[in-house]
């Protein structure tokens, strides 16, 4: 798994860590009983604090994503992509969602508006 | 045994300066940072710890023993780097690791030499022979010859170039990493804890300003800018410091205050923003 850490971006450490802890498991590059790092070697690798560390794990674990048993470490829990889908499923049906009532008050029609959606498509697919 | 350090109500007073009331707790298995600008007390605070200064009230334990009435035990388990070496210029390594060494019954000579070998440290050379750096990892080396506990470094980085500082940081984050030593940190150089550091104690002008987890210590605190006339007598009154400037201004806000300043730019403060800022004793520098 790659976690790279960047001084630069504004987002707290613990957030990019649990993101990429959370892309990785979503992508099947982390699999359901893998061990994160240990805590502890992790913080040394990357130079942070092992409190920024403790943070990221027991908000992931608190999100459902893995499971820390004491003295053996943080595994990684099977419904850990599903829960992630699902979150993002959600998110994607709440933007939709304000994405059409914006469009009912510029008065844009169906076809409109998913021709809209079709040419982001294409944008994002260019880059 | 899970706080290695305990500072209770510490305090001193010498003629023209007073360290007050200075409380914290360093947990076994963690770094704290101990900062402040100059002069603010935390040299003293390290030697009250270490009882080279008496103390004129308060408590203090290393893995709790009371640094005065059991001071033996107490130092068996303390490890300790100062700016500057104690040991004499024209001994050699063997000398020194003969001279300490003696001082501790568990001492071991084959980590002495494995610890020397890492580091790069010649045993045949003088200690005078030695650059800062090399003689900071010297003092290293004797501490962990007898597996102190804890580690106490007053400004360590100060004058150390940036590839021994990170290399200092890096020995350190591997002391800690087995969860049982903890450190105890005191510079005014932190960019080197705005990473490594677990915890932070500020003390200024002889008080202590905050002690707890550095994230949440940096969570406390924003930087806003914006331009002067944005800047209203209302709003200068609650924040901690301003710097102004021709065009425009920056000052250091809590972050639980944020929605007041919501029309200007908000970013994360650095470690350094909130010394600088908190320690103009309110006064706008110019």
């Amino acid at each position: 798994m790659k976690l790279i850490i960047s001084n630069i971006s504004g987002i707290p450490i613990y957030e990019q860590i649990k993101q990429q802890i959370k892309s990785a498991i979503m992508s099947g590059d982390l699999q359901k009983d893998e061990t994160l790092p240990s805590l502890r070697t992790l913080a040394k690798e990357l130079k942070i604090s092992v409190l920024t560390v403790t943070r990221a794990y027991t908000e992931l674990e608190q999100e459902g994503f893995v499971q820390n048993v004491q003295g053996r470490g943080c595994f990684v829990l099977g419904q850990g992509s599903e829960l992630l889908r699902e979150q993002l499923l959600c998110k994607i049906e709440n933007s939709l969602s304000e994405a059409i009532s914006a469009a009912r008050v510029a008065d844009l029609s169906e076809e409109e508006l998913h021709h809209l959606l079709s040419i982001l498509m294409e944008e994002k697919t260019d880059e | 045994m899970n706080d290695y350090l305990e500072v209770k109500n510490l305090s001193k007073s010498f003629e023209g300066f007073r360290l007050h009331d200075i409380t914290f707790t360093l947990p076994k298995g963690y770094i704290m940072g101990l900062i402040g600008p100059n002069g603010s007390g935390k040299t003293t605070t390290i030697k009250l710890i270490l009882n080279m200064l008496k103390r004129t009230s308060g408590e203090v334990k290393i893995l709790g023993f009371d640094n005065i009435a059991n001071e033996q035990e107490a130092k068996r388990n303390l490890g300790v780097v100062f700016d500057s070496n104690y040991f004499s210029d024209e001994w050699k390594i063997s000398q020194v690791e003969k001279s300490v060494s003696a001082f501790y019954e568990n001492w071991n000579t084959q980590k002495f030499s494995e610890t020397l070998k890492k580091f790069h440290i010649q045993p045949s050379k003088k200690v005078k022979e030695l650059s800062k750096g090399m003689q900071m990892k010297l003092m290293l080396a004797c501490a962990f010859s007898y597996d102190a506990k804890l580690l106490i470094l007053d400004e360590p980085t100060s004058g150390l170039d940036p590839v021994s500082r990170d290399e200092l940081l890096h020995i350190l984050s591997e002391y800690i990493e087995d969860g049982e030593h903890s450190v105890l940190f005191s510079t005014h150089l932190t960019r080197d804890l705005e990473r490594a550091a677990d915890y932070i104690t500020y003390i200024r002008y002889g008080e202590l300003f905050f002690s707890g987890g550095k994230d949440e210590f940096l969570d406390l605190f924003r930087i806003v800018k914006g331009g002067r006339e944005e800047l209203t007598a209302d709003l200068s009154k609650k924040m901690l410091g301003i710097r102004n400037f021709s065009t425009g201004f920056e000052a250091l806000v809590k972050t639980e205050d944020l929605k007041q300043y919501a029309h200007l730019n908000a970013e994360p403060a650095t470690i350094d923003d909130i010394v600088v800022f908190t320690s103009k004793r309110g006064e706008p520098y110019e």
